[in-house]
């Protein structure tokens, strides 16, 4: 066991845990943002992307002690009115079915955003391959991130 | 078949009654609507529940809550069902609180399964609705002492014809007082009239979930919970021979280590697998523990299932004579006569649901009572699953449904639940039971493999003159008894029920052992069957010289309704009296000259791309598929897929649209990716990178879908775009690269 003091959509959290433990069930167990979601646990699906230092991480198998420092950015942190570009276009395309999975989408499609403002659909499927969506939004998550693009 | 939905009525609801296990309804005017359908009971259960009731409520701010009784897992329909009461009842959508039910069967029939929610709810909500409206219409006549029929209700008010107007808040307490309209004076807007049903709206839960606030299985917060994990029998129906559990207690953060009892196989739909517990004060320390446990495990009778052999004995089977389960005419001497006959075999295997949202559930057992949280399809089911297992009253146990992370029928299936209650009881605290996607690739209820042959023979005129089918698969109720054949309920799937004149026809089945869970998954054995059919047909198309849309439409003939019942004593018509639902084939020529032009069939495609089309009715609605792919290096591209579909009246347009995106997409993953095998008895997949699903660049890239337009009763969309998409993309590669496919997942040779 060890002391954290993490840096989380803008506020400081300390815990008290296994430094080996992965930053996902840190957020979700004792920080209680559950908005990251688990979908493997080994880094194939995408489900609990977030950020760090702005740039998108699995945090399903980063371990707590490599955040120190960071700062780390969930789906509950992206804006303050729910009105981050991204959001608003995947509300305007209805890009949600089940919704599980849309919390790792919408982080990949920030973090893509924020580094290339004008991706082509090429550059969108290369990085938004690493999410996985059983129920099949992908198209309409196209859509939104050219629309997001945009804005 | 009797019919269950002739009687539907609207009534007030004794509040006080209500208020007992409801969070609704303090004030104002309640309605309850009862109706007979249920499923079970369909399904021949004579103990089911037999008083459904769907509840309305409009307190005295004006505010209407409808209460969800079916559980959301992608398909919109915790919006789309209040969309239809909203619509009748005139209401302000934006003032419409949607209350998520609990387990009660007071609700009625809460199966979110089979593709029916809106088809079998949709007339007793409107009329709910449309009594509703008419109550507050008679209120507001009475207060202005005016002729009901000058005052109409519109956008959340009575308006009366001088322009004046009451709010709905306000009439409310006043419209209770009021007797209910007699059922046949009830009167229903026309569709022309319709603000909500048929038209784009948002479904209710977006914003919780783009902002990461919205509920799922695990996000419950519960005080003192404790995190658990199970290391469940590697074959299934084994059970735990002995097991040291010290190592998994010395571990930081384990609290307890549980053993969990077994269900020797079959053990029918809702009983765990058993295993050994491991409960934590976090997720981590569960999972480390887990991985320290020593287990000696009894593996039981099915140590010798391996799919390779299994499989190949299928094979060998379906290509002997079988049971004949739906015979016209003289298949063999047919086939004898003819000098050109079509033969090949079908494989499918076994496939897992694997929703994005593992199974999990919340569970607290307290003072002889238990209250869970979880995504849930069938909450009753689960409310009764649990109880049995506690030992306790069903009034002592409170199923409360989360939003589902994804389904595709795995959630139908409590098994999850029962574990979470089970360990809340022994471990004393709220429980959080978490599947990992290991957990649930070994331990799912997986689709049934499959082995298929078919013979046509075509005649002198280059009509068919005999089609022979066989299907050989172990069947879904095998997991619940020593089911050994293929039901009627899974024949009726894509088998004897081909609509095409064919001169002869012979559909057989033969045994195969159900020696894993097995169980439905979306669209169920119309995967296999459709497959089979839509590609044979494919074959016909070029044999006969003919272009495959015409090829389909030769073959089914005239207009005309087909009495599948006289031609199959089994068939089956997803719990629906044909008379109501009949098999219409001028629907089904419909939607494939549709597709046809929409999807600009024979247009010229680039090197490497190819066309192809299928289609099937399933779940009563009529679907035509066209599938466009581009192959390059041995590489499967889909940049387009066309659907026309006819569903009855389309409820909740762009929900439907997105139910067939997201259905094309689950289907590539059938066709083109995912796999389960089993060697002695253990499913050798365990994550995403074994057990592959369609990612962004392997599913279609574009997926148009057409709506016929159309006021006959509306019919499932959630499972049937999946049937047709695999032949039709099947058909598009042979096209393509001249390679025809006959095993699932496809392989490009
Ligand atoms: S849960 Fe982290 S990538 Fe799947
Ligand atoms: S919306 Fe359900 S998994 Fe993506």
């Amino acid at each position: 066991m060890a002391s954290f003091n993490l840096r989380i959509n803008g506020k400081s959290e300390t815990v008290d845990v296994d430094p080996a433990m992965p930053l996902l069930w840190v957020i979700r167990d004792f920080i209680w943002l559950t908005g990251t979601k688990f979908g493997c646990g080994i880094s194939q699906c995408g489900a609990c992307t977030i950020h760090m230092d702005g740039n998108p991480v699995q945090s399903c198998v980063m371990p707590v002690s490599a955040f120190e420092g960071k700062e780390i950015t969930t789906i509950e942190g992206i804006s303050e009115n729910n009105d981050h570009p991204v959001q608003l276009a995947w509300i305007e395309e209805q890009v949600p079915q089940c919704g599980y999975c849309q919390s790792g989408q919408i982080m990949t499609a920030v973090a893509l955003l924020d580094r290339n403002p004008n991706p082509s659909e090429d550059e969108i499927d290369k990085v938004m391959d690493s999410v996985l969506c059983r129920c099949g939004t992908y198209h309409r998550i196209k859509k939104a991130i050219l629309k997001a693009s945009k804005s | 078949m009797k019919n269950f939905m002739k009687e539907i009525n609207v009534f007030k609801v004794d509040r006080r009654s209500f208020l007992k296990t409801s969070s609704i309804g303090a004030t104002g005017l309640l309605l309850g609507v009862q109706f007979g359908c249920d499923s079970k009971k369909l399904f021949g259960d004579p103990n089911a529940n037999f008083s459904p009731n769907v509840y309305l409520n409009i307190n005295g701010t004006g505010e209407v809550s409808i209460i969800a009784h079916r559980s959301e897992m992608g398909t919109g329909i915790r919006t789309s069902l209040p969309l239809i009461v909203a619509d009748e009842l005139e209401a302000d959508w934006s003032k419409v609180k949607i209350v998520q039910a609990v387990a009660d069967k007071k609700y009625g029939d809460q199966n979110t399964d089979g593709s029916y929610s809106v088809r079998m709810f949709y007339t007793p909500l409107r009329r709910a609705g449309a009594a509703a409206r008419m109550l507050l219409e008679q209120a507001a006549a009475n207060e202005w002492q005016v002729d009901v029929s000058e005052c109409k209700a519109q956008n959340h008010e009575v308006v009366h014809s001088s322009g004046k107007a009451f709010g709905f808040g306000y009439l409310a307490e006043k419209a209770a007082l009021l007797e209910v309209p007699a059922e046949d004076a009830i009167k229903l807007k026309s569709p022309a009239d319709f603000k909500y049903i048929t038209k784009k709206s948002s479904i209710c839960d977006l914003e919780d979930i783009v902002t990461g606030k919205a509920g799922f299985g695990l996000d419950t917060k519960i005080a003192g919970a404790k995190i658990a994990v199970v290391q469940r029998p590697p074959v299934a129906g084994g059970s735990v021979k002995s097991f040291n559990g010290d190592a998994a207690a010395a571990v930081p953060g384990v609290t307890n280590v549980v053993k969990l009892e077994s269900t020797p196989f079959p053990a029918g739909f809702a009983s765990p697998l058993g295993g050994v517990a491991v409960i934590a004060d976090n997720t981590w320390s569960a999972l480390k523990g887990r991985e320290a446990l020593t287990i000696e495990w009894d593996n039981g009778p099915h140590a010798d299932y391996s799919t390779a052999e299994f499989e190949a004995e299928m094979m060998a089977n379906a290509n002997k004579k079988g049971n004949v389960r739906r015979e016209q005419g003289e298949v063999a001497n047919a086939l004898k006569s003819s000098t050109n006959v079509i033969k090949a075999d079908y494989r499918v295997p076994h496939l897992s649901h694997s929703p994005m949202e593992t199974p999990c559930a919340v569970a607290n057992f307290k003072d002889g009572k238990v209250e869970v949280w979880a995504p849930v399809q069938d909450p009753q089911t689960t409310r009764a699953a649990v109880a049995a297992a506690a030992g306790l009253d069903e009034e002592n146990v409170t199923i409360n449904v989360t939003l589902l992370g994804g389904a595709f029928g795995r959630k139908s299936k409590p098994d999850f639940v029962v574990e979470a209650v089970l360990l809340s009881r022994e471990n004393g605290t709220p429980i959080k039971l978490l599947w990992t996607r290991e957990d649930d690739l070994r331990h799912d209820y997986y689709h049934s493999n499959c082995a298929q042959h078919v013979e046509v023979a075509l005649d002198k005129s280059n009509n068919i003159s005999a089609w022979l089918h066989r299907s050989v698969l172990p069947s879904i109720f095998g997991t619940a008894s020593p089911a050994k054949e293929a039901s009627g309920l899974e024949i009726s799937m894509g088998m004897i029920d081909l609509p095409y004149n064919t001169g002869s026809i012979c559909c057989e089945t033969q045994e195969a052992p159900t020696k894993i869970r097995v169980g439905w998954l979306r669209s169920v054995a119309n995967i296999n069957h459709t497959f089979a059919v839509g590609c044979t047909l494919d074959e016909v198309a070029e044999s006969r010289g003919v272009d495959p849309p015409q090829n389909l439409l030769d073959l089914l003939g005239e207009d005309r309704q087909i009495d599948f019942p006289s031609l199959a004593a089994e068939f089956w018509n997803y719990n629906e009296e044909v008379a109501d639902y009949p098999w219409d084939t001028g629907r089904f020529r419909n939607v494939i000259e549709q597709v046809r032009d929409q999807s600009k069939w024979g247009k010229s495609m680039p090197a490497g791309g190819g066309m192809g089309i299928a289609a099937h009715r399933s779940f009563l609605t009529y679907v035509a598929c066209v599938v466009e792919v581009q192959v390059t290096d041995g590489k499967i591209k889909i940049p387009n897929v066309y659907y026309t579909i006819d569903c009855g009246v389309a409820v909740n347009p762009d929900r439907i649209k997105s139910q067939f995106e997201g259905g094309a997409a689950f289907a590539s993953s059938l066709a083109l990716k995912s796999e389960i095998t089993v060697k002695n008895g253990v499913v050798q997949q365990s994550n995403f990178d074994d057990y592959l699903v369609a990612r962004i660049t392997d599913a279609p890239y574009n997926t148009e879908v057409q709506i016929v337009d159309s006021n006959e009763k509306p019919t499932g969309v959630g499972e049937p775009p999946v049937p047709p998409f695999i032949p039709a993309l099947c058909n598009a590669i042979y096209a393509a690269t001249g390679q025809r496919i006959r095993k699932l997942p496809i392989e490009i040779v």
